[in-house]
């Protein structure tokens, strides 16, 4: 009745690559535990990433997990996943999901964007506390509130109101621009430029801020199409 | 939630009341509901999770009657039942106050978890008085929740911790939590000096299930130890049985302030014609 859950320790450049079998979560935990304990000395100290495959994972097991993983001092900072829900887990929690944040072997035809990491979409309110960061675009269903921030390589999206900070282009972009249907920021960056909302003057628009002239400015959104 | 408590149905809810922010009203709150929900006739302990700076049992009158206390629970040095204090005026109400001398980390998440199991067995309600912050106390207090209810009050900065705090709960697979405004000043929020329940609700995007307006009273009554829900004429002291009423599973309408200003008047209609 015991299954020999697989479990296999790749050495690669970021540290361990852990990959995890398949079968009923605890029985693989447990599994894979067992086996941290037994190769304590060789793990000591490692960087690990894990691979889930297909386990769906809540915030409480991941959590724990990691505590686990911890008080074998061993430093979980990745957890791989085919499952959506634990990469937003996995995300909630601070960890990476993805090994490198580009893999230059991959993006081996040449597209004509300038930026060719991955756009991510969050369907969720961002609040107070919460820091996104994406090398690429950034696409929020949603509000950002005050104390929220994203900080992005591509451009940034936010279908809702838009009332924390928002990167847009930070490795250097100038071309980024920020869009939202209620443009009220505490403060705006584009690239190298910041810029502070002015007093709200009547009812909110959708707007788009890019750069101008070196100076971040927010217009209304195809203004011409409301003549 | 059509829990009626008849006290037969022995599987208790627990409720924690937190905000992030100090000094918006989580221990009168607490105190007010635990007291309000014990006259409807129900089962209820408040656990006071503020460790080293407990004031619940102050609020409630109990202050003098302390012999055990939280810590001494978890650590073993009594039975729960000893560090239960029975209220003087509900049969059936109960505080297992916080220890003064020790400080947040005397007691884990999970000892939090285990108590309030048992506890769920014979009492209706549990009531958890959660620390300002966002730290092990806070988590200590969340760890067993059916229910969070966040308190804040219309004022940017408590509501933008009320919002940071939302996010945790979420994070922690409590939510969604519910909202309580407290010391609502009617005439400034007329006079825009406030922000507007509008605005708080709109940010916030969670359940409303209590405005509570400022008042003088709830502060006499609660340096009397004596929690202005039990018998309180006032409209604050009726905010408090009301949301009481709600979290029993009751429709009860938001009060309206008339004699005050319109624009909170406006609101509760809003809420109301929401159907919520």
């Amino acid at each position: 009745m015991e299954i020999p859950t697989k479990i296999q320790i790749k050495g690669i450049r970021e540290g361990l690559l852990v990959t995890l079998g398949e079968g009923p979560w605890e029985q693989v935990q447990e599994a894979f535990l067992e086996h941290l304990d037994q190769q304590r000395e060789f793990m000591k100290g490692a960087r690990m990433a894990l691979d889930v495959g297909n386990h769906m994972l809540k915030a409480a097991e991941l959590g724990q997990l990691r505590n686990h993983i911890s008080e074998r001092e061993v430093t979980l900072w990745a957890v791989l996943s085919n499952s959506p829900t634990t990469e937003r887990t996995a995300q909630t929690l601070g960890l990476e999901t993805r090994l490198t944040k580009r893999k230059p072997e991959a993006a081996a035809p040449q597209t004509r964007y300038q930026d060719a990491d991955p756009a991510i979409l969050v369907h969720r309110t961002l609040r107070s506390g919460y820091s996104l960061q994406n090398p690429g675009h950034v696409v929020v269903l949603g509000d950002v509130n005050p104390g929220a921030e994203i900080i992005a390589g591509g451009d940034v999206v936010v279908w809702g109101h838009l009332r924390g900070m928002v990167h847009a282009g930070a490795g250097g972009n100038e071309s980024a621009v920020i869009c939202a249907l209620d443009l009220a920021p505490t403060q705006l960056r584009i690239a190298g430029a910041i810029a502070i909302t002015p007093q709200r003057r009547g009812k909110s628009l959708p707007e788009m801020a890019r750069i101008v002239d070196g100076r971040v400015v927010a217009e209304q959104w195809n203004p011409k199409k409301r003549e | 939630m059509d829990y009626s408590g008849n006290g037969k149905q022995m599987s208790g809810k627990v409720l924690t009341v937190t905000s992030g922010k100090g000094g918006v009203g989580k221990t009168t709150l607490t105190a007010n509901l635990a007291a309000a929900l014990a006259a409807d006739g129900l089962k209820v302990v408040c656990i006071d999770a503020d460790i080293g700076l407990r004031n619940l049992d102050v609020i409630l009158g109990l202050e003098n009657r302390i012999v055990y206390d939280l810590v001494d629970v978890v650590e073993g040095r009594c039975r729960l039942r000893q560090a239960m204090i029975r209220d003087k005026r509900l049969p059936e109400l109960y505080l297992i106050p916080a220890a003064q001398t020790r400080d947040k980390n005397a007691v884990s998440p999970s000892d939090m978890v285990r108590l309030a199991n048992e506890l769920r067995q014979e009492m209706d309600w549990i009531l958890i008085d959660s620390p300002a912050g966002i730290e092990r106390g806070f988590r200590n207090a969340i760890a067993p929740a059916d229910i969070v209810l966040v308190v804040t009050n219309p004022e940017v900065s408590a509501v933008r911790d009320a919002d940071r705090i939302i996010g945790l709960i979420e994070a922690e697979e409590k939510g969604p939590a519910k909202l309580v405004i407290n010391r609502i000043k009617p005439v400034m929020v007329k006079r825009g000096e406030m922000l507007s329940m509008e605005d708080v609700l709109e940010l916030l995007a969670i359940e409303l299930v209590g405005l509570i307006p400022e008042d003088e009273n709830v502060v006499i009554s609660a340096n009397r130890g004596n929690p202005i829900a039990l018998n309180g004429k006032t409209k604050a002291a009726q905010s408090f049985r009301n949301i009481a009423r709600r979290l029993q599973g009751h429709k009860v309408p938001f009060l309206e302030m008339q004699e005050d200003g319109s624009l909170f008047g406006r609101l509760a209609r809003m809420l109301r014609a929401g159907g919520n």
